[in-house]
Order: C-alpha cells, then sequence, then structure tokens
C-alpha cells in the first residue's frame, strides 16, 4: 500500500471529525448568536461574569472543561443523568458528546466574531426599519442579522476548525472508541502510541491541515463575497 | 392636528417642545443645529423618548407620560426619511422600497408601487445596491420607502443637507411634487431658510431647544425679533403674489400682489398660479419721488411704518406697501433722505434681485395642477 493511502478506519476518523465539527456548529450556532446579541447589546448586572464564563474554554486546559463536561453529563451527573432518564439520551461514550465538547470548546470563538460584527452593525439602519413597521425581532432577523452575516460565518468556521482539532476535552468526556468518538487528532494521538503509526498519523495531520485550509479559505471567499454585494 | 407637549434632558441640552399644529401641508421645524429638531424628530418617531410630556397626531395618542402610552415606531405609522438615507445596503433599491410596504397591514389605503416609482423617477435604480447610487438618488429612493410604508405622516430630517446645491436642486422639485400632488402631511427639517420658504406652508422654529415662534412662514419669517435665525444676509419679506401673465419676449413674469404690480424673471407656472416671493431687504432701495430713467423695472409706493436701526452702518427700514416690505440702506442714506415713521416713499426692487431661489409656488391650498 502507497504510505499516503488512506485507510478504512483513518477514512472512518476523518467522517467521524467532520460530523462531529458539523453537528457542534449547527448545535451550537443559535445560543452563539442570541450569546453575542446579549453581549453586544444588553446592558445587565454579572454582564461580566457571563462573559467570562463563555471564555473560560480558551484559557482553562481543555482537559479541564472535559472533566468538567464527565461531572456535569455523566450518567450520574446533574444534567447527564436528566437527559438519559427522561429523555433516553446518553452523551458520555457517543459521538454527541464528542459535539458537545467540541461545541463547547469553539464557543468563544463563534461568540467573539458574531459579537464584533453585530457591534459593527449601523444602530441607525435597525431604526430606519422600525419606523417602516418592523417590529425588534423582525428587525433582527431582516436587518440586524443580513448585516452581521460575515462575522456569523467567520464565527463558524472558526468553531468548526476549533472541533475538527478538538482533543482535551473529547478524550476525558467521551474516550477513544474507534468508529464513536476516535476524531482525527484522537487518531492521531493513538497512531503515535503504536509501533510503526508515524506515516499514519503524518497522513491524518495532512488530512487535518487542509480541512482547516479549506474551511479558512472558502469563508473568506464568501465573506468577501457577501461584503461586495453590500458595497456594489 | 400634530399636538405636542414634550420634554427632554439629554447632558446639559434641555428640550422644551409644546406646540399645536395643523396636520396638513408643509410644517417645517426650523433652527440652527443644536437647536433640537432632530431630538424631536425622533421623539415624534419614537426612536427618542421624552421624559414627560404627550404627543398626538389627528387624535391617535403616540406618547403619554402620565398614561404611561409610548407607542413602538412600528406603531406609529410615521415614515422618516433621514440625512444620511440610511438605505439597507444588503437589499436593493426594490428590497428597499418594499421593506415597509410588506409590514403594513393589507387592505389599508396608501400610495401604489408604481406610482411611487414614477413619482420620484426612480423606476431605473430597482435593481442596483444603495452603494451605487448617487446622493440624490439615495435620497429619492429613502423617500420612496418612506411613503410606501403607507405613513400617516412623513418627517423628512434634513433630507438635502448631506448633498451640495445641484442634488439638491434635483430632489426640491421631488418635494414639491409630493406636497402638491399627494394629501400627506410633511414635517420638513431643515436649517435653511430658502428651502423652508420654497416648501412649507408653515413653520416651527426652535431656539435652544424651546419653540421661538411658530405659525404662517411668510408672518414668521417677517418679524424683526427672528432675524437672527433666518440670517442677516436672507432677511427680508415675504409675500403672497398671483401670477397675471408672461411676457415671453422678455422672458419675465408679470404678477400681482397686495401692493400692486412686480415683474420678475419668467416663472415656469400657468397665468392665475400662486405664488411666494422673497425680497431680501438688501435687495430693495427707497426714493421719496418716483424716479424716471431708471433701469430698476418695481416701482412700488409705501410708506415707513419703522425704521430699526440694524448693525454697523444700516438700518431696515419696515415698509407698508398693501403688505410688508422691508429695505436695507445704509445710516447715511436714511439720514440725507430725512426718512421718518409714516413718511411716504417709493421701494425699488431690481427684477434680476428675484432669482429662482426666491419664488415658490404656494402651497396645497388650491390648483394643485403641475408643479413648477
Amino acid at each position: 500500500m502507497p504510505p499516503l493511502q488512506l485507510t478504512d478506519a483513518e477514512w472512518q476518523a476523518i467522517a467521524l471529525s467532520l460530523r462531529v465539527a458539523l453537528v457542534s456548529v449547527a448545535g451550537s450556532l443559535p445560543l452563539g448568536v442570541a450569546m453575542a446579541w446579549l453581549l453586544a447589546r444588553r446592558q445587565f448586572p454579572g454582564k461580566l461574569l457571563l462573559d467570562g464564563l463563555v471564555h473560560l474554554p480558551l484559557v482553562v486546559p481543555p482537559v479541564v472543561v472535559g472533566y468538567g463536561l464527565l461531572v456535569l453529563f455523566g450518567r450520574r451527573g446533574p444534567i447527564g443523568g436528566w437527559l438519559h432518564d427522561e429523555l433516553g439520551i446518553t452523551l458520555i461514550f457517543t459521538w454527541k458528546g464528542a459535539a458537545l465538547a467540541s461545541a463547547v470548546m469553539g464557543f468563544p470563538l463563534m461568540v467573539r466574531a458574531i459579537r464584533l460584527s453585530l457591534e459593527a452593525v449601523d444602530r441607525k439602519l435597525e431604526a430606519a426599519a422600525r419606523t417602516l413597521g418592523a417590529g425588534p425581532f423582525d428587525v433582527f432577523l431582516s436587518i440586524t442579522l443580513p448585516l452581521a452575516l460575515p462575522g456569523v460565518l467567520v464565527g463558524s468556521v472558526l468553531a468548526f476548525a476549533r472541533g475538527l482539532g478538538e482533543f482535551g476535552a473529547t478524550i476525558i468526556f467521551v474516550g477513544n472508541i474507534p468508529g464513536e468518538t476516535r476524531t482525527i487528532p484522537i487518531a492521531i494521538y493513538t497512531a503515535t502510541q503504536e509501533p510503526g503509526g508515524d506515516i499514519a498519523a503524518l497522513r491524518l495531520s495532512i488530512v487535518a491541515l487542509l480541512l482547516s485550509l479549506i474551511a479558512l479559505v472558502a469563508s473568506e471567499l464568501l465573506a468577501r463575497r457577501i461584503d461586495r454585494r453590500m458595497r456594489s | 392636528m400634530l399636538d405636542v407637549a414634550a420634554n427632554k434632558r439629554l447632558g446639559d441640552f434641555q428640550l422644551a417642545a409644546e406646540f399645536q399644529l395643523p396636520a396638513t401641508g408643509v410644517l417645517a421645524l426650523f433652527g440652527r443645529s443644536g437647536a433640537g429638531k432632530t431630538t424631536l424628530v425622533n421623539m415624534l418617531a419614537g426612536l427618542v423618548r421624552p421624559d414627560s410630556g404627550r404627543m398626538s397626531l389627528a387624535g391617535h395618542v403616540l406618547f403619554d407620560s402620565a398614561a404611561r402610552v409610548d407607542l413602538p415606531p412600528e406603531r406609529r405609522r410615521i415614515g422618516c426619511v433621514f440625512q444620511e438615507g440610511r438605505l439597507f445596503p444588503h437589499l436593493d433599491v426594490r428590497g428597499n422600497l418594499l421593506y415597509g410596504r410588506r409590514r403594513t397591514p393589507p387592505g389599508e389605503p396608501g400610495f401604489g408601487f408604481e406610482a411611487v416609482v414614477e413619482l420620484l423617477g426612480i423606476g431605473h435604480l430597482l435593481q442596483r445596491r444603495p452603494a451605487n447610487l448617487s446622493g440624490g438618488e439615495k435620497q429619492r429612493v429613502a423617500i420612496g420607502r418612506a411613503l410606501l410604508s403607507k405613513p400617516r405622516l412623513l418627517l423628512l430630517d434634513e433630507p438635502l443637507a448631506a448633498l451640495d446645491a445641484e442634488r439638491k436642486a434635483e430632489i426640491l422639485p421631488f418635494i414639491e411634487k409630493l406636497r402638491d400632488e399627494l394629501r400627506l402631511p410633511i414635517v420638513y427639517v431643515s436649517h435653511d431658510a430658502g428651502e423652508i420658504l420654497r416648501l412649507a406652508d408653515r413653520v416651527l422654529v426652535l431656539d435652544r431647544g424651546l419653540v421661538a415662534a411658530s405659525g404662517d412662514v411668510a408672518e414668521v419669517f417677517g418679524r424683526p425679533a427672528l432675524r437672527h435665525l433666518v440670517g442677516e444676509q436672507d432677511a427680508g419679506a415675504i409675500l403672497s403674489a398671483r401670477l397675471d401673465s408672461q411676457d415671453e419676449a422678455y422672458g419675465l413674469s408679470r404678477l400681482s400682489f397686495p401692493g400692486g404690480q412686480l415683474v420678475i424673471p419668467r416663472v415656469n407656472a400657468k397665468p392665475g398660479a400662486a405664488l411666494r416671493l422673497r425680497i431680501r431687504a438688501r435687495d430693495v432701495s427707497l426714493a421719496l419721488a418716483a424716479p424716471a430713467h431708471v433701469s430698476i423695472l418695481n416701482v412700488i409706493p409705501a410708506r415707513i411704518r419703522t425704521i430699526h436701526a440694524a448693525e454697523d452702518a444700516h438700518v431696515d427700514v419696515e415698509l407698508d406697501a398693501g403688505t410688508t416690505l422691508w429695505a436695507r440702506i445704509t445710516a447715511r442714506s436714511a439720514h440725507d433722505l430725512g426718512l421718518t415713521e409714516g413718511m411716504c416713499v417709493f421701494a425699488m426692487i431690481k427684477a434680476v434681485s428675484i432669482d429662482r431661489q426666491s419664488v415658490a409656488r404656494q402651497g396645497t391650498t388650491e390648483d394643485p395642477g403641475k408643479p413648477v
């Protein structure tokens, strides 16, 4: 077999990584937009604390975040127990749990980018929309969000790329189960632990690099296109 | 009726606006920058909340602090055109025009899309994005967008202030069309006396947050006490006149006004049309006897009502010529001629001093017809 030929197990890890990252972004995006709006537009007591909490995963060791998830979302955890008993959802040791871990780790990046673009939206345009008969939520959907779209896009791509690379929180929370939770970074880690796994680790590293690059370039092109449409 | 009594404190600035004016025709909000015009307009639109007071439009309560009523902007049905246009950059012109339209109650009477597009001459722009429009085009689209939201009142907040003289001249006829062809009350904010003379029926003068005067434009702008607001250079009389006939051979129009006849450069209107003229005090000179062999076409007998000492070397003479006229002459001339109150004189007005900016068709009252 040529050294750069991916094995079935590696393809599986790639597909799993993409699924985990996509689901984590899709799942956390509405919450990320809401959080960004809250932080960009509202003044309330405890705002600083909330801001800090959102950004915590950026600075706390990922392993600690994973441990926190384990405590909260484990089978006997306060949230995990309820999810399991009431809804029959198990996160621990499943790919859904990996998506959750990746969402938590990518959340600060997502919120930051969206918040910046929301802050850049001209409030006077929103006021004009109100005088034209649009209520506050209507204005948000028809004016604010479209104008902040480049930021939403950038935030999503950053969170997606962060999700592709997520390792520490994931391995603590959902372990290393082939086909279920063994994402690209975990597969690379596994490969390096096995004798003669260097080539496999190299192959997967190249794939990870390419995926991140494609995501970044695609988002940049899209953002530029949106920008051009608004400018001309 | 537009009924307002509202207070708002913004840092050091205190606005206390109280007035009741008919909600018909064009009401101009006039004042220097910082006088509170925009704050007042934003309060009417619901974008700035007064600290206290009440506001109602044609019986609809917009705000009443005592009754805890504060209608949100989207329920006030007041169309706004802002100085900067504020077109939505992510929508094309059609999308901008239809934004308010799609959010009005169905079945509500209002202006049709085609009619508004035609009125404002923006049919060729529909597919364009706001970034590709000129300043004047943007303002026309902004006006159309506001009209299509079926407003009960149109607020124009210095819609021409950001435009150069050429663009202004391009937009003004459209605003005159709005006034003449649509039965929609308009509040027009401006710090340009010329614009107001040309457009407005009534004026509300704001000065440092207070209503300094309100009423008929000609009457208010004629008051000596408001001179400093209008600007010394532009001070003068406003008079109503009627177009009698055109002198095509010389490109002149003959008008009649309460004080007699006037000849001015040709105005593009039909005989019988009601016009409003501004005659600046500095364009009027005085003679004791009817002059002969002079180039001045307009010589109007008048009686001196009062002589106001003005700044520097000149005096402002208030004349009764069937209607009020003002003449600004040097103090020396007044002395040499021995002018006194009650004296009969002849006011001389050069026809060419009454330029296009100084003549307006009279408001909406009669003879809607085609605009000038």
